[in-house]
């Protein structure tokens, strides 16, 4: 089955990951960098997304015009700052790699529609 | 005439009614494994034997039991199979590899605990999937053991299901790395069905139902993992619940608090049985919540009477709970044991410091009002105790409280 993994950061993660040295946010990102290569059996792809602040958000339940607005959420405390997409077995093996995902302290897990190959 | 298994009915619940239920339990249970090792459709698999099981309910009063009722219901299970799938040829030939007799293995019938009590799926989808598809329960009975309406149990099963396929949840027993944590989902669903049934906060005063299909997983559990010590723990501490059971209740329906209790009623050998089985446990020197809660519950059974009551051992036992599984309500019962070893003072001022943590918990205000009531100060008792009065639900601890409030009145 395939999964997307939604890796969440929060406002706390944020805060301490700016309060880190340099050295310390180069270790964080080697672990997360290893923990990359640790699965890469199961990666499908993925990409880590530029932060929320560059989002742009269009509101289409707003009326008759979509509403265009700058970020996702602007009083948002969880934002999304990256995917990858994993195929494995089954639900428990995503969350045996996921339990040792070393960066933000979030992950929502979920799994993806597979269309019937197309008739040719 | 109306054939009830669970709920309000209980009343007119003949022997043969509970021999019934036992008989559906464990067959439907066993069949449910075979079928879904066999077709590996965890939803399909439900489907067939719900449809058994119904029609076992309908028929079985009336007809009399079949001679051999586990045939009866995978026969009954394997052509409604066989009728459904010949739309869909998939599967037709993995059911057509199914013989009688099933024997499911073991490891089959953890595999179906595990699957139902999958952390992925909510509280209340655990729940009602482990009473439906472990306890063989339909969507009418578990509607009427919970008191929720059946629209919303079919619904939870329903979702369940479609969960557990689309999400991809596995049927399987979890690796020994993660046995711990899913051990203790298990056993959390087994101890909320006990919690449920030994005093509910519906409208019932009691349901003896809901604590028979938690002693029912619990022994199943134990039968599959018996070195496991908070399994024991937990089976002795239903078990030491249930032998107490008949003296908590006059013959009004009125709650009868354990100082009070015909210790005589009580089910001596049972909680011998239990005390054992708790002790075979201890050996194990793996101390958890469970086992300590039922060596707590074990100290009271095993007392001749409440003078006779072991609180010092009591103490000691909920200070290792408070260290294990520190929370406000394991704080709140050690505050019972603190008036008998250290006084009604320093209980209270335990008491006093939960404040916060407990003020929408009617035992807290009951346990205060009775502190307050030992210290003289009755004002402020019939003022919890009416607190306490506005926050339950559950007719019997309402009764017992007005009782309280009017004797403080009449003292007063």
């Amino acid at each position: 089955m395939k999964y997307v993994l939604l890796f969440v950061e929060t406002e706390q993660f944020e805060k301490d990951l700016e309060a880190m040295s340099h050295a310390d946010r180069d270790r964080a990102s080697q672990l997360a960098n290893k923990w990359m290569a640790d699965h890469a059996d199961t990666i499908r792809g993925g990409s880590k997304l530029q932060s929320a602040s560059t989002a742009t958000t269009v509101r289409l339940d707003a009326g008759s015009e979509p509403v265009i607005t700058d970020g996702p959420f602007v009083e948002g405390k969880e934002v999304v700052s990256g995917y990858t997409e994993v195929e494995v077995d089954d639900l428990d093996q995503v969350l045996n790699m996921v339990r040792t995902w070393p960066g933000c302290p979030l992950v929502e897990i979920r799994p993806i529609v597979e269309l019937p190959p197309a008739q040719s | 005439m109306t054939f009830t298994i669970k709920g309000r009915a209980d009343v007119d619940r003949t022997a043969s009614d509970r021999e019934l239920e036992q008989i559906v339990r464990e067959h439907a249970g066993r069949l449910a494994t075979a079928l879904m090792r066999i077709t590996g459709d965890f939803a399909m698999a439900e489907d067939l034997v719900q449809d058994a099981v119904l029609a076992a309910l309908q028929r079985w009063p009336m007809e009399g039991v079949p001679d051999r009722p586990d045939a009866w219901l995978f026969t009954v299970a394997r052509n409604r199979g066989l009728d459904a799938l010949r739309r869909q040829s998939n599967y037709r030939a993995k059911l057509a590899q199914l013989r009688w007799p099933v024997q499911p293995t073991s490891d089959d019938r953890l595999r179906l605990i595990f699957t139902c009590c999958h952390p992925a799926l909510s509280r209340p989808a655990q729940i009602v999937l482990t009473l439906r598809v472990t306890c063989g329960l339909t969507t009418a009975q578990i509607a009427r053991a919970l008191l929720v309406p059946e629209t919303t149990v079919a619904q939870r099963i329903t979702r369940a299901k479609r969960k557990i396929t689309e999400a991809g949840i596995p049927y399987r027993v979890p690796d020994p790395n993660e046995l711990g944590a899913r051990l203790r989902e298990v056993l959390s669903v087994i101890y909320l069905l006990l919690n449920e049934g030994y005093l509910s906060t519906g409208e019932r005063g009691q349901s003896r139902d809901l604590v028979d299909d938690a002693e029912w997983l619990a022994a199943q559990l134990y039968d599959l993992m018996p070195t496991e010590p908070e399994v024991a723990g937990l089976l002795a501490l239903i078990r030491l619940h249930r032998a107490r059971a008949d003296a908590r209740f006059d013959p009004g329906g009125n709650l009868v608090l354990l100082e009070h209790q015909d210790r005589s009623n009580w089910d001596h050998e049972a909680i011998a049985a239990a005390s054992r089985l708790l002790a075979r446990a201890a050996k194990r020197h793996q101390p958890g919540p469970y086992q300590l809660q039922a060596a707590i519950v074990a100290c009271h059974a095993e007392a001749a009477d409440w003078a006779d009551t072991d609180w010092e051992q009591i103490g000691l036992l909920y200070d290792m709970l408070v260290h294990l599984a520190p929370s406000p309500l394991t704080r709140l019962h050690r505050s019972i044991a603190r008036r008998y070893t250290a006084g009604p003072e320093a209980a209270l001022a335990e008491v006093d410091a939960l404040a916060t943590a407990l003020d929408r918990y009617h035992l807290y205000h009951a346990i205060r009002a009775d502190l307050l009531r030992t210290l003289g100060r009755a004002d402020e008792a019939r003022a919890a105790n009416r607190r306490a009065l506005e926050l339950t639900a559950n007719p019997a601890e309402q009764a017992l409280l007005r009782r309280r409030i009017d004797w403080g009145d009449d003292a007063g």
